[in-house]
């Protein structure tokens, strides 16, 4: 498949800032089910700082744009083409061993909930069949709904609620996956939807289990699926925060207001 | 109010933090020594008499000592603790709350290397600073140990000081760790163990310079009858390291910056220090920026590119975007400019992997695997609770043994078992067996005594070391070092949080 990717997001605040310093992992991985055909970064009067390969694979990207400013714009524009591998992350380079994916995270940490939604999700056959049996818990146990929870929200939280956002679903499926010894991170990408706009979400974000013999592989308890060639990944970290997209921070005081539009469309061939 | 320790000069402390160096209480000889006893004859190795006799680094010191009336002594002390409130040397006390005006004593009574027991203690430490830098270089690469079987994966891998944002780097010259502080111990004339390595920011050098500097002051006979190696280089040294890693994308002379957590900081006192010694700019986080692909320093000339930071503030909080988000100390983008090689950190994040205490057990085994030699240093025995045959035994000998957190420091979580109480050990065997693998244990040893002006005139106190290598372009030892003293009569503990003094050492010239 062939998405096409627009994603704007705008920050605005309240009093002009001193300047604004970011790091990105805005750009597509780079394995086995996707090739960037073309991709843009942009961010408004920004200046390009140093950008490199991290140990899990991601390119990272510094920008900063000097003050005062009152507004940034960050553009991210592409096209990708996409393949099914089931949720495998074939072909993929990193340097960071496994074993790392292991420590729980504040969002992450297990309680006598999710540990006892693990115990029900017990009886696997082999490893591959315990991370379904757990992706499949988490879906039964929270339910889709936008507005529910937010971003600090724990996995431990949002399951006590058994309502939430993808952001919930991943951070709920690593914390049972490293309950039961499987190293689990969160992955944070793009979703093709489809053309009713409804449910899921454009950005959007999975968990990945490693399995032995078959290494990473993602889940996406949100949509109760695999990724597949509607999903476009971009990097990957121990929880949201880790993940995160955009990280960044502004000089100055005053309140900050974000806006965010993505939009993932498939190419028609 | 000041503390009463007797007469000896003593130094105030600011308020908030660290112990004089950082480190670990130092545990000494289960033998106490007796009230009254001479103190010849306690059981721990004695650096200045042995046998009977005086060795031979300590022939002068005799003298000196005899000749020297109690009315002078108490003169020089009093002048001692003056020069040391001028300067202002002060260093405070980790987690103890109480009085922020505590005071660390100086000794005046030195303490001495020959040149040949010095020169065994160098390729020891080199040694031990080369393999620790190797190791930190293999596991953030291809981790070449780990998949040798030589050192389980998870110590390293779910360490709490592995840092996964630095994996796959290689810093400049393959230099983790620039300042290396090896502690030591001794049991015996030729008998030296390490009791840890201290791989990010070792502090306690702002002594080793000062202590001499009063010495010189107060004693120059001292200087012009024995043949004392000078330690005054060091932060000529220093700098030559921390210069000597500049970033790749450094194309001119590098300028070095100390990066300081501020005033509040207890070693605030040594950071100014030592950048006013290296001539050097001394920063807080809000002083630097980054912009583009570099880091900048605000000065009155306008903005001033920056390339290598000697940093002295944890991983944690050096970049909120990297690591701690509410951190107020770092700067903001400083880990992006960092991996894309636009400036150096010293220590380099990360390196934290490489000193803690479960690791530490491996260190012996990084120098086999790296460099293909036999550790000239030994460890101390080392238990790890983790491992179960290991924690039955510390189990059942607990009243023996030191039990020390993994990620403890400061003297503070930790148990001495031959001083402590039925019940207390009784308590700390539940903590073990809670979380075994936060614990440690070695056997308590005879740590030696060096003789130490008292109350009463001159006695043998427990001592420890700490000298500081350096690790760039060349690997470079001044001879010299931090000798901790243990000031209270029979304690083993060297720690300015818990009573511990500070002496001058000598390495004497062949």
């Amino acid at each position: 498949m062939i998405l096409t990717v627009d994603h704007v997001t705008s920050y605005r605040y309240a009093q002009p800032v001193r300047g604004v310093v970011q790091s990105h992992r805005l750009t597509p991985s780079v394995f086995d089910g996707q090739t960037a055909l073309d991709w843009s970064v942009s961010v408004s009067d920004g200046l390009k700082g140093g950008g490199f390969r991290d140990g899990a694979g991601d390119w990272v990207q510094g920008w900063s744009v000097p003050g005062p400013v009152s507004a940034i714009t960050v553009t991210v524009r592409g096209t990708v083409r996409t393949q099914d591998l089931a949720g495998l992350l074939r072909g993929h380079r990193e340097a960071i061993p496994r074993e790392a994916y292991l420590d729980d995270t504040a969002p992450t940490r297990v309680d006598a909930a999710l540990a006892e939604l693990a115990r029900s999700a017990g009886g696997a056959s082999d490893p591959l069949d315990a991370a379904h049996r757990l992706s499949a818990a988490v879906a039964r146990a929270i339910a889709y709904k936008p507005g529910a929870t937010h971003a600090h929200t724990t996995a431990a939280e949002a399951l006590a609620l058994g309502e939430g956002v993808c952001q919930d679903h991943a951070h709920a499926l690593i914390a049972v996956a490293r309950h039961a010894a499987l190293p689990a991170r969160y992955v944070s990408g793009y979703l093709m939807s489809g053309g009713d706009g409804s449910a899921a979400e454009a950005a959007h974000a999975w968990a990945e289990i490693w399995v032995q013999g078959l290494g990473w592989i993602g889940f996406d308890p949100a949509n109760a699926c695999c990724p597949d060639d509607r999903y476009i990944r971009l990097g990957s970290g121990l929880d949201a925060q880790d993940a995160a997209p955009i990280r960044g921070t502004a000089r100055g005081p005053g309140a900050e207001v974000l806006d965010v539009a993505v939009a993932v469309q498939a190419v028609q061939q | 109010m000041r503390p009463n320790i007797g007469q000896r000069p003593i130094v105030p402390a600011r308020k908030q933090t660290a112990g004089l160096p950082p480190g670990e209480a130092r545990c000494l000889s289960a033998v106490r020594p007796r009230d009254g006893e001479p103190f010849l004859v306690i059981s721990s190795f004695n650096e200045m008499y042995h046998n009977g006799t005086v060795r031979s680094p300590y022939a002068r010191l005799e003298d000196w000592t005899k000749a020297m009336p109690a009315e002078l002594r108490q003169m020089k002390q009093a002048e001692a603790e003056a020069l040391f409130r001028r300067i202002g040397i002060t260093f405070a006390v980790y987690g103890e709350g109480g009085d922020p005006d505590r005071l660390i004593p100086f000794d005046m009574f030195p303490r001495v290397f020959t040149g040949a027991e010095w020169a065994r203690l160098e390729r020891g430490i080199k040694q031990r600073a080369r393999a620790l830098n190797a190791f930190l270089v293999d596991v953030y690469g291809r981790g070449e140990i780990v998949r040798a079987g030589r050192i389980p994966a998870h110590l390293v891998y779910r360490n709490e000081a592995y840092e996964k944002a630095v994996a796959g780097f290689v810093p400049p010259k393959g230099v983790y760790s620039h300042i290396v502080g090896v502690d030591l111990v001794r049991t015996g004339p030729d008998d030296f163990f390490v009791l840890e390595d201290n791989c990010r920011t070792p502090s306690g050098v702002s002594y080793m310079l000062e202590n001499r500097e009063i010495m010189m002051r107060m004693f120059p006979g001292l200087f012009r009858e024995n043949r004392i190696e000078p330690v005054d280089s060091y932060p000529q040294l220093l700098r030559r390291t921390l210069a000597s890693v500049a970033p790749v994308k450094c194309d001119t002379e590098p300028t070095v910056v100390i990066l300081t957590p501020g005033h509040f900081n207890s070693a605030y006192y040594e950071h100014s220090f030592l950048a006013d010694l290296m001539g050097v700019e001394l920063v807080e986080g809000q002083d630097l920026f980054v912009e583009g692909e570099f880091v900048w320093m605000r000065t009155t000339e306008g903005p001033r590119r920056v390339d290598v930071i000697y940093r002295r503030i944890d991983d944690a909080f050096i970049d909120p975007l990297c690591f701690r988000p509410d951190s107020l100390l770092g700067i903001p983008g400083l880990m992006d400019v960092y991996r894309s090689g636009g400036v150096s950190i010293c220590s380099a994040p990360g390196a934290g992997v490489a000193d803690d205490k479960a690791v530490y057990t491996y260190v012996p085994e990084m120098i086999r695997f790296y460099l293909g030699e036999e550790p000239i240093l030994q460890n101390v025995p080392t238990w790890q609770c983790g491992k179960a045959d290991d924690c039955a035994y510390v189990l059942e000998n607990l009243g023996d043994l030191v039990v020390k957190e993994v990620h403890g420091s400061g003297g503070y979580g930790m148990l001495v078992g031959p001083r402590s109480t039925a019940e207390q050990i009784a308590g700390f065997a539940e903590r073990i067996k809670a979380d075994p693998g936060n614990y440690i244990a070695q056997p308590t040893l005879a740590l030696s005594t060096v003789p130490t002006f008292v109350g009463e005139g001159v006695a043998p106190r427990h001592v420890d070391l700490r000298p500081y290598c350096l690790v760039g372009e060349r690997i470079e030892l001044v001879p010299g070092g931090l000798t901790r003293v243990a000031l209270k009569d029979g304690s083993l503990v060297v720690n300015s949080s818990q009573g511990g003094g500070v002496k001058d050492t000598w390495v004497l010239a062949e």
